[in-house]
């Protein structure tokens, strides 16, 4: 499928779904290429996370949808082995979390150790949470499995969906970077927000009851890997602002009025968006590309 | 293939952690430690005694308790991990639909007769090392029975699960499906003879239709060959198929019942949404 850059690799045709009564889809007409990466957003209810389970076979539906020529519900194995998908809620599982890592590395005819590799560089460690039954894990450990399933293997189709929910600043960008690994490929990354998602993708995907209310292409100037070095002085000492800024990694000097730290790319929207909350006490902020 | 087997394995051992399976296994071991402390191995009842007499009355409570453990206990995990998101991220792997359905009814099937005849093997060995004549055909039909019976009882609760969304609604199609069941056993079934005059024919091919009753009726033939203690319409049975081929149709019929279930259910669970 990446190997298909700029071809049409998903192709949707008057795609209409339908729950009893309620029209979930209403004749949606789609096409994604290779290499796509697309922020699929809109409210609860738009129609989002039906749509991702169309393309992942799972519904039955109106209209016709194909990936890379083929139909997800009749050649599952050829193209779900081909997509990696990360779900909005973990799934809860009670087999331990090598059982699935085994499970899903024989199923999708990967090594399990480069599964493995992937929960590694993400913060995981596997000799402590291996045992460990996978609905017992925090919500941040369950998101990092299932990402290491999706990326520990070859696909040319990414979907996740709200992918950087459950993670921390710093592992958001081990996510960007595995992204920026692979940047190539096609993504679709749902989310209820585009800034979460914006500095992830080259295309916008708007959905609002069923229908796609945008569809636009975005400046893909921003590399994913691109870690912003940023320094904020404030005015006055501010408790819920050292426990806010801290959490992104960062480290005070002065005496608790300039904090530093590292940024990654993507995340600059949603770091502002929390600076935000602060503007009363911001006495500076330099924020400047770092080296990746 | 590996597909199939590996979803079995996952099935079974995600069964074994399941509180229902303690439940479930700790319900037929402890049948057979009750038998056995109520001295039920000593005792006589036309003319059987030891593990013979201890069997018999094993593979009744085993007729009352095993069709409601694996109805229930199956379309309530099926159903719940639907609802949960279970199917939502595990069909998302390139698992084969079949190898999915089929391994998943593999992975059941031993989990539910697993514990049935590990209690029954325990109670031959516990009386063979004390000394009792074991019973080896009795413990060949009624193992051979309960295969069917299991096998036919998945097949509903399969084919209940892939026809409905919630956990509610399957577990109380199951519960209802299991009380007519036992509603048309053969003690209804005079009762609807007597009252309602019905033809003979009808009530036996009621009968015949119901896989309890027809366990129920072949495991009776095992210790009571002319099935005295089912009355007139043992001579419809006995008559109509003679004692061998009633036995025959007592493994095939249910065994095939539900694999017909299972079968159909396999069909919805391929057409409708996961």
């Amino acid at each position: 499928m990446a190997e298909n850059k700029g071809n049409k690799m998903i192709r949707l045709d008057h795609l209409t779904k339908s729950f009893r009564r309620t029209r979930v889809l209403d004749d949606l007409t789609l096409e994604i290429a290779g290499g796509d990466r697309v922020a699929l957003i809109g409210s609860n209810g738009a129609g989002k996370t039906t749509l991702i389970r169309c393309i992942l076979g799972q519904y039955g539906h109106e209209g016709r949808l194909s990936i890379d020529g083929k139909d997800p519900r009749k050649a599952r194995g050829e193209v779900l082995g081909r997509i990696g998908f990360v779900p909005q809620l973990p799934p809860p599982l009670k087999m331990p979390v090598g059982e699935l890592i085994r499970f899903a590395a024989h199923i999708c005819k990967s090594p399990a150790s480069r599964m493995e590799d992937i929960g590694i560089r993400l913060g995981l460690d596997f000799d402590e949470i291996r045992r460990r039954p996978f609905v017992k894990l925090s919500g941040g450990m369950k998101q990092k499995i299932l990402i290491s399933i999706a990326m520990g293997r070859d696909t040319g189709l990414l979907i996740l969906d709200e992918p950087t929910a459950n993670l921390d600043p710093a592992a958001r960008q081990i996510l960007f970077e595995l992204l920026s690994e692979r940047i190539d490929q096609s993504m679709i990354i749902s989310s209820h927000r585009l800034e979460e998602v914006s500095g992830l993708v080259n295309r916008v995907i708007e959905m609002d009851r069923g229908k796609v209310v945008l569809d636009d292409h975005v400046e893909d100037a921003v590399n994913i890997a691109a870690r912003q070095l940023c320094t904020v002085r404030i005015g006055r000492l501010e408790p819920a602002f050292a426990k806010a800024v801290e959490e992104w990694g960062f480290r005070s000097s002065a005496g608790g009025l300039e904090w530093s730290g590292e940024v990654a790319g993507p995340d600059r929207l949603q770091f502002l968006g929390m600076l935000s909350r602060y503007a009363g006490i911001l006495s500076a902020l330099d924020l400047r590309e770092g080296p990746r | 293939m590996k597909a199939f087997l590996l979803t079995a394995r996952l099935d079974m051992a995600e069964s074994f952690r399941a509180k229902w399976f303690v439940v479930y296994s700790l319900v037929f071991g402890g049948i057979v430690v009750a038998l056995f402390l109520f001295g039920l191995s000593e005792s006589r009842i036309m003319g059987f005694t030891g593990l013979t007499r201890l069997l018999v009355t094993y593979i009744q409570l085993s007729m009352a308790i095993l069709p409601v453990f694996v109805l229930i206990s199956t379309v309530r995990s099926m159903a719940g991990d639907r609802e949960a998101g279970v199917y939502e991220y595990m069909l998302s792997l390139p698992v084969p639909l079949w190898a999915w359905y089929w391994g998943r009814f593999a992975g059941r099937f031993a989990v539910v007769f697993l514990p049935v005849f590990l209690a029954m093997a325990a109670a031959m060995i516990w009386g063979g090392l004390r000394g009792a004549d074991l019973p080896y055909a009795h413990f060949f039909w009624y193992s051979a029975l309960l295969v069917s019976l299991a096998f036919c009882f998945l097949g509903m609760g399969f084919l209940i699960s892939s026809l409905t969304r919630s956990p509610d609604v399957a577990q109380s199609a199951a519960f209802f499906i299991w009380l007519v069941l036992l509603m048309f056993l053969d003690l209804v079934l005079l009762g609807v003879i007597i009252q309602e005059q019905a033809p003979p024919e009808v009530v036996m091919a009621i009968a015949l239709a119901n896989p309890m009753q027809v366990f129920r009726a072949a495991a009776m033939m095992l210790f009571d060959p002319q099935l005295i203690l089912l009355g007139p319409s043992a001579y419809l049975i006995l008559d109509n198929f003679g004692s061998a081929g009633f036995m025959a149709y007592a493994l095939i019929y249910p065994a095939g019942l539900g694999l017909v279930l299972a079968w159909l259910g396999f069909r919805v669970f391929c057409k409708s949404d996961l």
